[in-house]
């Protein structure tokens, strides 16, 4: 006898979409998690006293607005506010800002280029078209192109309509975009090397990619899908950090009756007669369910808590195949002030907003250089907020903190990561911080380094990948995990994945939790 | 920040009403007095002068200058004469406006193009291979408008040349009290009116002259409010009010041909390649599918509306600019754009799109008004543009 209809595997924001959206229909749900707090990479901690900080991820990234109102997540505590610039100092001492307000945006371009300032709008219109295109895929299981299915013919004929609406021109420009380098891409557009690296960075985060990879063009579009969600402001900082999504989703999970256990470490999918039946715990604990619902990436899903012995050969083989290679670090910084960027003295706007270490490609591609040979990159790419200039809880008065996402800092780091290594990764972002602005070194009151090691030890995550697996073009779509099986199911009866390593991944989203609730409760119908 | 213009320090401190709008990334007065009215009577009794700086202005120059601005350009630029001034449309290559503008033809090389929409890379990118030098002097020129019927006595009493001779859309190059300019004869209130091109540097000097100048004669420093009700009686449209530039639109729908502008005129099918011209001789045999026409409510109509609620017709002094549905019979025929009380011919005016079946002069449609919070449709009817047409603005 089954204790639940469905079982959650690990209560990161996907897992808590997943829960809500079955509990909601009336499923009894159970949701378990590894740690002591839900979140998962979502997630807030006072890490020093007075100082929370977003440990891991820390902005809100295209989350779907049909989460938010289905959920209601308002109501639940979300509060998402405005990330409204992003400056980038250049190495000559001057910045290039790009600004939320259009006039003000345009006149600080045309300082750099007047060609560019043009150009600018029109790239912004053939994304926006673009991304509108795609934008429905997000929320779709994807259709296997190469299956006769009638569920599958039927979502290809959807993409087809949608795609043909495009008209000639910007179908042809997204197939480029599908195929080109963010470098190539942008140089068809932009002159300036600071606007052309600080766009290109959207599209190698989180991947093993430089800039001037092909297929990192792409991911550019993300940027432009939070502009259709418009008023729901998908991009932004949420009120108390990132653990505030994560917790907005479980309440309106509980609410509808889900129930969350932390402390709840799972060590094995109970598979009997080759049907997931439900989960044991690592202190022995069995629970039944009628299905099993993973958000753990492809990885820990099936050769760590399911195991390669019930699954198909050449999908074991897929899922050993799914790239993973983290790349991305961080470091929290607890301040007695802010910093003082020489570019842009004082404690202006800019500070409200993202600084971007990115002066130039050139720059990006020398990082990736360093990666590619197993080291940290020397000069990284950065890109820091400082959260308390967006919501002053997050640290005591007049104090702030700082969070520094880093790229790339490899999960196969030459000798292995240690303590050691670590701190000098973190010395070395200080140092590259430290010459944009330099009275940081002084201000550090506390600091936390996080190494893509230390992302897979703590959250769990596969070589610390950000996005359960590189959000890289032959890992996306119908092919993300792996072919034929991206519709949330799996070759085990009863086991589904609804984590960010399944269709469309990536950020805190949370498209991948609902649209495997909805595979689900579609099948189970 | 926003930019403020060269003439920021005088428009400043006569902006009482401190009301102040955007154009083109720059701030310049809604109004400087309490109301616009004033202002608005200025431009056609005596002389309005405004701060038109915001306008984009591009310097074009060399051998092919002629030969590029002919390429984007739906009017021949060719033929033009120096000294000569064409209003001008510049499409895309499915013929779709993209903006509208001036261009002046200072001498055999030299070009000044205006537009309202920001064209340096646009312009550069048609300039392949053409032995041309294209510069924004968008910053550099500030200009200002002197219109209305006193405007040619007050500049002809500062300016070093002759300006009977100049003709309506023509351009010279002369002085005021030494200070190096361009007057054209042009405007955007469809009155008697010139525009005086001027380095940025000289701007305050030019301002306090001409208002020097024209104290006696009654000038009048006014905004962007008065404007606006001249340039609808005037007929003239305004981009992202009237229409959306295609390089803007994100939907076809949202684009125009100039054929659907009614601005035909300006596309001479006869020149030599110019972009969109397929297109646009295309659409001009197939008939356009829209017009934009001239619209006058009908009063009585208005007036018994406001009865039924009990009230006195009541219209907002300043012009309207949002999308207000037409309809004939049931079928809703078009939209209007701007519109507002003339209270200079004592109507109630509108420029609309309608469709072509629905757009014949004459032809009566009605308008969607609002009155005590109800939608009610006024009966009006299509009628000729330009509303106002004085003989003085060409003599």
């Amino acid at each position: 006898m089954a204790d639940y209809d469905a079982l959650v595997i690990g209560g990161g924001h996907n897992g808590l979409v997943c829960a809500a959206y079955l509990a909601r229909a009336g499923k009894r749900v159970l949701v378990l998690e590894r740690r002591e707090i839900v979140g998962g990479a979502a997630m807030s901690e006072e890490v020093f006293p007075g100082f929370r900080f977003s440990v891991f991820s820390y902005v809100v990234s295209l989350l779907r607005p049909e989460i938010i109102r289905d959920l209601d997540l308002p109501r639940h505590g979300l509060h998402i506010l405005p990330l409204e610039s992003t400056v980038t100092p250049l190495a000559n001492g001057d910045y290039l800002g790009q600004w939320s307000d259009h006039d003000q945006n345009r006149r600080e371009l045309a300082r750099h280029s007047l060609r560019d300032a043009e150009a600018y709008d029109e790239f912004g219109r053939l994304m926006y078209q673009m991304a509108r295109a795609v934008k429905p895929f997000l929320s779709m299981a994807p259709p296997d192109p190469a299956s006769l299915a009638p569920r599958d013919l039927l979502g290809m004929v959807r993409i087809a309509k949608q795609l043909r609406g495009l008209g000639g021109d910007r179908f042809h420009a997204l197939h480029k975009l599908l195929t080109m380098s963010a470098a190539d891409y942008l140089d068809e557009w932009f002159e300036t090397e600071a606007l052309k690296a600080t766009k290109s960075a959207s599209g190698i985060i989180g991947t093993f990619l430089g800039p001037r990879s092909p297929g990192t063009a792409y991911v550019l579009l993300h940027h432009y899908m939070g502009e259709i969600d418009g008023v729901f402001r998908a991009w932004g900082f949420a009120k108390g950090g990132n653990g505030s999504v994560s917790a907005a989703i479980a309440a309106a999970a509980r609410e509808h009756g889900a129930e969350i256990r932390t402390n709840a470490p799972v060590a094995k999918v109970l598979i009997e007669n080759g049907r997931a039946t439900g989960a044991v715990l690592e202190n022995g604990d069995e629970i039944r369910a009628k299905l099993v619902v993973s958000s753990a990436d492809p990885r820990r899903t099936f050769m760590q808590l399911v195991g390669p012995e019930h699954l198909p050969d050449e999908f074991a083989q897929a899922i050993r195949n799914f790239k993973f290679r983290g790349s991305s670090g961080k470091v929290n910084l607890a301040l007695s002030e802010l910093p003082n960027f020489t570019c842009l003295p004082g404690a202006g706007p800019h500070l409200r907003g993202a600084i971007s270490i990115s002066p130039s490609i050139d720059y990006l591609e020398r990082a990736y250089d360093d990666a590619k040979y197993g080291e940290v990159s020397r000069r990284p790419y950065m890109d820091i907020v400082i959260p308390s200039m967006i919501d002053p809880s997050m640290a005591p008065p007049g104090k702030h903190v700082m969070s520094i996402f880093v790229q790339y800092v490899p999960y196969k780091v030459n000798g292995g990561w240690t303590d050691a290594k670590r701190e000098a990764f973190g010395d070395a972002v200080i140092d590259t911080v430290a010459e944009y602005a330099p009275n940081i070194k002084s201000a550090i009151l506390h600091r936390q380094v996080i190494t893509p090691a230390d992302i897979e030890r703590i959250v769990g995550i596969s070589e610390g990948n950000i996005f359960h697996g590189e959000l890289a073009l032959e890992q996306m779509f119908f092919l993300r995990p792996v072919p034929g099986w991206a519709q949330y199911a799996t070759p085990v009866d009863g086991l589904y994945q609804c984590g960010s390593g399944t269709h469309p991944g990536g950020g805190v989203m949370g498209a991948s939790g609902r649209n495997a609730a909805m595979a689900i409760l579609k099948a189970s119908r | 920040m926003l930019k403020t213009t060269p003439f920021h320090p005088r428009t400043a401190a006569l902006c009482r009403s401190h009301a102040w709008r955007r154009w083109a990334g720059y701030v310049v007065a809604s109004v400087y007095e309490l109301n616009h009215e004033r202002e608005y009577h200025a431009i056609r009794s005596s002389a309005a002068l405004f701060d038109i700086s915001p306008l984009y202005k591009y310097s074009v120059t060399g051998a092919d200058a002629a030969r590029l601005l002919d390429r984007v350009a739906t009017r021949n630029v060719a033929r033009a004469s120096v000294g000569q001034v064409l209003y001008t449309c510049f499409c895309d290559n499915k013929g779709k406006v993209l903006d509208d503008g001036t261009i002046a033809k200072l001498d055999e090389r030299t070009f000044r193009m205006t537009s309202a929409e920001p064209n340096l890379r646009w312009l550069g990118d048609n300039a392949l291979g053409l032995d041309v030098a294209i510069e924004d002097v968008s910053e550099k020129t500030a200009a200002l408008a002197l219109q209305g019927p006193s405007s040619r006595a007050i500049l002809q009493s500062i300016a070093a040349s002759d300006l009977a001779a100049l003709k309506y859309f023509g351009i010279v190059a002369t002085t005021i009290s030494g200070i190096e300019v361009t007057i054209s004869r042009t405007g955007y209130t469809g009155d008697l009116g010139f525009e005086i091109w001027v380095d940025s540097r000289n701007a305050l000097g030019l301002w306090d002259r001409m208002i020097e100048a024209g104290a006696p004669y009654g000038i009048v420093p006014a905004g962007m409010l008065a404007l606006d009700v001249a340039r609808i009686e005037a007929g003239l449209m305004l981009i992202d009010v009237d229409y959306v530039s295609a390089r803007k639109a994100l939907i076809t729908r949202q684009t125009s041909s100039p054929y659907e502008l009614d601005l035909g005129w300006t596309v001479n099918l006869d020149k030599g390649v110019f972009v969109g011209k397929e297109a646009l001789s295309r659409e001009k045999h197939a008939a356009p599918a829209w017009q934009f026409v001239g619209v006058e409510v009908d009063w009585d109509s208005l007036e018994a509306l406001y009865l039924e609620a009990g009230l006195a017709p009541q219209l907002p002094s300043a012009a309207w600019r949002t999308s207000v549905p037409i309809y004939a019979g049931d079928e809703q025929a078009g939209y209007a754009t701007s519109g507002g009380w003339s209270p200079l011919l004592k109507k109630y005016i509108a420029l609309a799109h309608l469709r072509s079946e629905h757009a014949d002069i004459g032809r009566e449609i009605e308008i969607e008004v609002t009155v005590e919070h109800q939608r009610k449709r006024a009966a009006a009817r299509v009628v000729k543009k330009p509303f106002f047409n004085p003989e003085r603005k060409r003599a």
